[in-house]
Order: structure tokens, then sequence, then C-alpha cells
């Protein structure tokens, strides 16, 4: 047994919820005082800027919502890849999801006869089949013919990328568009409610909510969740207890793929109303999910707190483009960062502290 | 007609030579049983510093050696965190490509749009280089006792270890060598191939590479094939403009990847796939 001071160091296999969490918030304070350099580089006081970072995003009465508006998206590709993640499929592809989402929406939007009332609905369930359908082909490849679907899913994003590039620029480019690249507007049955005076379209993250909820629930009960559980846990088990990996990857990954279309819906039609430049429908949500799902350790519920989280540095991105003259790109560091601290705090997990002052005489008298 | 052929295939070469360079230093890390998808990250920085330390000292070649240093620094903190730590390969190299494009993007703003002065040449000898590199590495590979260090630390870490082979180092050294070539596929886009930097001037290559480490079926000499048939496609995109809409051309490399996995992957398993790749080793753990 090793010492640190009055506490001894022992290994756990299971880590105590608090105990996540302060390893969690250790990491991401480290990978904040790291990111402080990047400041420091540009010639910018770290402090200086976390404190104007703070003061556009948290402590703003207008721009604070624009971390919720941040989160709906994160929130539903992040829950989507908790269930691909937890079945060990590594969808790295939500992102061309996500746009597949959009580009199915934004067809029934334009294009479909569906009366008002049921046209956001439509859309809704367009964008769930579009994601899903997005991520079949790769899902199938691995289960098929074992295609690593690391590279098959984002090759899948640099297809999905150049299809809405060649959509708004091709055959649905908007009448009223003047030359520029996007689609007609959308009609107004088409919009989501957004919470006035904000960009927030509150019913994209009520449904994320709900399909936390429900996920959470799904695979602490349901046989599926079961049987997806035992999968990414442990193959050689699953095969003996007769669960069909085949079915069970199929349907995790028409889940992951599918809320990630979701996500793209809530875009198009709650901010934007129009399909436009893929960079713009996204903002690199795809690919943040994976931060948010990882944050939440496995757990649907807490990615609501990780995708808030995200949103928040989404947010602060803005922040820093406007006040302190940084690209945008500035939030991959933030991502990139936490994301290795996280990882490389992981094996702490495994080892916890107990206070035992007492123990080092026992012990000297020992040896 | 010949002249258009020929400026064809020096085009073509061209376009594959980062894309050789970066699948052989990929193919040497998951050879010992490292798996890094920070390729596209390393390679971006790989750009801007060969972009920058060109610009500033008048001499490419510096340029590419800064390069090299940026990619195998940025592959040292893959190794730190996936071998050191144990972390999860996957996740890791995917922290090391946001990293590199945000870094980069960050970094390289006040270089934007601004030409290269001293550029190489398209074909320059970076290209015959990395075919060099490409028969070294495989007669290494398969035919010293280093290669077979490497391939041992890939296949079974422990019995490697059990044969006094220090997995770890071997490790470390693969995935650094890995990013050093890595950078300097990212340097000769910005100081030959198209002697400037953009944000994201690596457009997906590094990915690309990736995917030709595994149907070239981590085989050093295949991977000049594989690099070759996607600079032609990524040539041919360009070619091709006038009859095809351009974003469908700028799509093919990308949807080719996916149909020429499916076509080689197959069932057929053991195709080269180092046995311990992508799990981490713990010294004595069982």
């Amino acid at each position: 047994m090793k010492r640190l001071g009055p506490f001894s160091v022992e290994r756990v296999l299971v880590p105590s919820g608090a105990w996540v969490l302060a390893i969690s918030l250790g990491a991401i304070a480290a990978a904040l005082v790291a990111a402080g350099v990047i400041f420091w580089a540009f010639g910018i006081n770290p402090l200086r800027a976390y404190a104007i970072i703070f003061a556009g995003t948290l402590a703003d009465r207008r721009a604070a919502p624009e971390i919720l508006r941040q989160a709906a998206p994160l929130l539903l590709a992040g829950v989507g890849l908790v269930l691909a993640f937890r079945a060990q499929f590594w969808n790295i592809g939500a992102e061309g999801q996500l746009l597949a989402g959009a580009v199915a929406s934004t067809g029934v939007a334009l294009f479909s006869p569906i009366p008002a009332p049921w046209l956001l609905p439509a859309m809704f369930v367009a964008g769930f089949l579009g994601g899903a359908l997005w991520g079949l082909l790769p899902t199938l490849l691995r289960l098929k013919l074992e295609v690593n679907e690391v590279v098959s899913t984002l090759m899948m994003n640099y297809v999905a990328l150049f299809s809405v590039e060649w959509l708004i620029h091709g055959p649905w480019k908007g009448k009223t568009a003047f030359g520029f690249a996007y689609t007609d507007t959308f009609p107004e049955a088409a919009r989501l409610a957004l919470i006035p005076g904000t960009r927030v379209h509150w019913p994209t993250l009520v449904l994320g909510i709900a399909l936390a909820g429900a996920l959470a629930f799904f695979l602490g009960r349901a046989r599926l969740g079961f049987e997806i559980r035992v999968l990414g846990e442990n193959p050689t088990a699953a095969r003996y207890a007769g669960i069909d990996p085949f079915r069970t990857i199929l349907l995790a990954m028409a889940f992951s793929a599918g809320a990630a279309g979701l996500a793209g819906v809530g875009e198009v039609a709650g901010i934007h109303h129009k399909l436009l430049a893929p960079g713009q429908v996204s903002l690199g949500y795809g690919y943040a999910a994976i931060i948010v799902a990882w944050l939440a350790r496995g757990n649907p519920l807490a990615a609501i707190l990780t995708a808030l989280f995200l949103g928040l540095i989404f947010s602060s991105g803005d922040v820093m483009k406007v006040s302190l003259q940084m690209p945008f790109r500035v939030t991959d560091v933030f991502n990139g960062l936490i994301l290795f601290f996280l990882i490389g705090s992981e094996r702490l997990l495994n080892y916890r502290l107990r206070w035992a002052p007492g123990d080092r005489a026992a012990e000297t008298a020992d040896a | 007609m010949l002249e258009w052929i020929l400026t064809a295939i020096v085009r073509a070469l061209a376009v594959s030579t980062p894309l050789l360079w970066a699948s052989l230093g990929e193919i040497y890390a998951e050879r010992s049983g490292v798996i890094n998808l920070g390729v596209e990250g390393m390679m971006i920085l790989g750009a801007l510093f060969a972009f920058v330390v060109a610009q500033v000292t008048g001499y490419p070649v510096a340029g590419l050696l800064a390069a090299a240093a940026a990619g195998g620094l940025a592959a040292l903190l893959h190794a730190f965190v996936s071998i050191t730590l144990r972390a999860n390969q996957y996740v890791s190299g995917l922290a090391l490509t946001m990293l590199g494009l945000g870094l980069a993007g960050v970094l390289g703003r006040g270089w934007e749009g601004i030409p290269l002065l001293n550029a190489l040449p398209e074909i320059s000898g970076l290209t015959y280089l990395g075919l060099l590199l490409a028969v070294g590495l495989w007669l290494v590979l398969h035919h010293t006792r280093l290669g077979m260090v490497i391939r041992s630390t890939g296949e079974s870490p422990a019995a490697a270890e059990a044969l006094g082979v220090n997995v770890h180092l071997v490790r470390y050294l693969c995935v650094v060598f890995g990013g050093t070539m890595a950078g300097v596929a990212g340097g000769f886009l910005s100081v030959a191939y198209r002697p400037s930097w953009t944000e994201g001037m690596t457009a997906g290559l590094g990915w690309i590479a990736i995917a030709i480490t595994i149907f070239a079926g981590w085989d050093p000499l295949k991977a000049v094939g594989g690099a070759l048939f996607f600079g032609a496609l990524f040539h041919l995109s360009f070619r091709l403009q006038a009859w095809v809409p351009p974003e469908a051309l700028r799509m093919m490399p990308f949807a080719f990847t996916i149909l020429v996995l499916a076509a080689t992957s197959g069932r057929r398993r053991g195709r080269g796939a180092p046995e311990a790749l992508g799990l981490p080793y713990a010294a004595g753990e069982r």
C-alpha cells in the first residue's frame, strides 16, 4: 500500500460518483490552465482572457442563453454517441449524420405538401431517418465486412459535407438567394419556436432532455438496453448469452445516428430557416459530441450536463472571436486539450485516497 | 495529348507524396501496436511550421525539418497519453486531431494568404525520397532484427517483453517516427505543393493516409500503390471539373476510400492487422 501524506492510496474497481466527478473537474481545470498558455502565446493575459469570457457568457444576461442554444445539438448528438460507445461502436460520423438530418428535414420543409401542424413533426421524423440512413452504410460495412468504422464514419462526414455543398450550389439553390449558396427560406410552419429574446429553439432542447431520460431508462430496464451493455462490455459473454450482435449494434447505431440527425433538424428549423454551407449548419457539433459522450462516461443523463459545458465552450468561442480577435478555431484547442486531460486522468479513477493518519505508525512498526 | 498525360502523372505524383509519407509513418506506429488517429492534426501542424520557418529563414528544407519536429512533438503527446497513461488510443488520436487543427488555426492566422518566396518544386526530392523510404522501411520491417522487434511489439507485447524488449520504448519511437513523417507530409503541402498557408489546408488527407495504412495491409511497399491510386484520384477530381459538378469530384476520394476499404477488407482476416493494435500494454500486468 502506498501513502501520500496522511492518506493511504488504495486500488478500487468501481470508483464512486463523487470521485469520478472530482477527477473530471480536475482534468477540466488542468486543461483550462494549459489553454491559458495559448492566450499567453497570443499576447493576452490568460486571467484577463478568462475574465472576459466569463463576463461575455455566464455573467451576461443576453449572452447566457447562447449556451443553451449551442448545447441543444451537442446534447442530441452526444446522447446518440453515448449509446454507440456503450455498444463499442466507434461512431465518429455524428457530424455527417447531423448534416444528413438537416438535408432530410430541409427536403420536407421545402418540397412536401404536408400541412402546417404536421410539418415540424414530419421534419423531425425525416431528420431522424436521414441521420440513421447515413449511419447505416458504415454499420453494415462493419458488421458484414469488418470495415473499420472509425475511418468509414469519418469518410461519410466528408461525403455529407460535399453533398450539402452540391445541393446548395445546384439543385436546391434558392430562387430568392440572389447568387448566394443557400436554399429558399422555410415557410413559417417549418420554423421552431424560440424562447423570446433568444435564439434558443426550446423544442429541440426538450427533445434532447427527453431522449437522454428515455435512454437512461432504456439502458437500465429494457432487454435491448441490457443486451447493448453486455455486448459492449463483454462480447464473449454476449455470444454465450445468445445476443445477436448484428441486430443489437444495428439498432444502437440507428438510434445514435438518428439522434445526430435530430440535431441537424434543430439547427436548420430553429436557427437558419434554410439549408446553407455545412460549416454554418454545424460548427463542429458532431465532433464535439464525442467529448460530450466521453465526459458523460456512458451515462445519458450526465450528457445533459456535459452538453451544457461544451455549449459554454462554443459560446466562449464567439466571445473570443469578437472580444479577443481570435479565430473561432480556438474552440478546437479547448476541445482537444479537455479530451486529452480527460482520458489522461482516467487511470486515477482506479485509485482512491483514504484518510488514514494512524496507519503510518502500524506500517513503520511492521517494517 | 502526351503532354496532358505527362502533366497528369506529375500532378498525381505530387498529391500522392504527402499521402505516402504520412501513411508510411502510420504503418510503423500501428505495427508497434499504437493506432494514431491524429495524422490530420500532425500534418496541419507540420504544414504551418514548415511554412513559417521556410518563410522566415528562406530555406524550404529548414521548414521541412521544423515540420518534422512539430509532427514528432505532437506524436509524443499521443505517445505519452496512450502508452504511458494507457488511455484509449482512438480518443487520444481524435483529441490530437482537434488540438492540431485548433492550434494551427490560431497560431497561423497572421500567415494566411502570403505566398512562399522560396518554394520547392512540386516534384522534389521528397517524392523520390518517399519512394526510397517505402523500400527501406519495408526492408527494415521484414528483414532486420529491429523490424522483428517492432512487429513482435505490435503482435504480442507480453512475449516481446519476455524476450527482453522494452515495449514502451519501441512504441514511443514508432509513434514519434510516425509523427515526424506526418509532419513532413504536411510540410510538403505548404512549401511545395501549394506554397502558402491556409487554415485547414490538409483537407482530410490525413484521414486518407490512415485508410491507406489499412488497405495496404500495414505493408510499406503496398502503401506506395495506395498513395499513387489516391493521388491519381485527387488529381482526376481537378481535371474533370468541366464535366462533373466540382462538389461531386471533391467528394470522390472520400467515397472511394469507403469503397476500397469494403473491397479489400472483406472477411479475409489476418491480412496483417497487428494483433495487439489499439490495446494499451502495462508491463508485468495481466
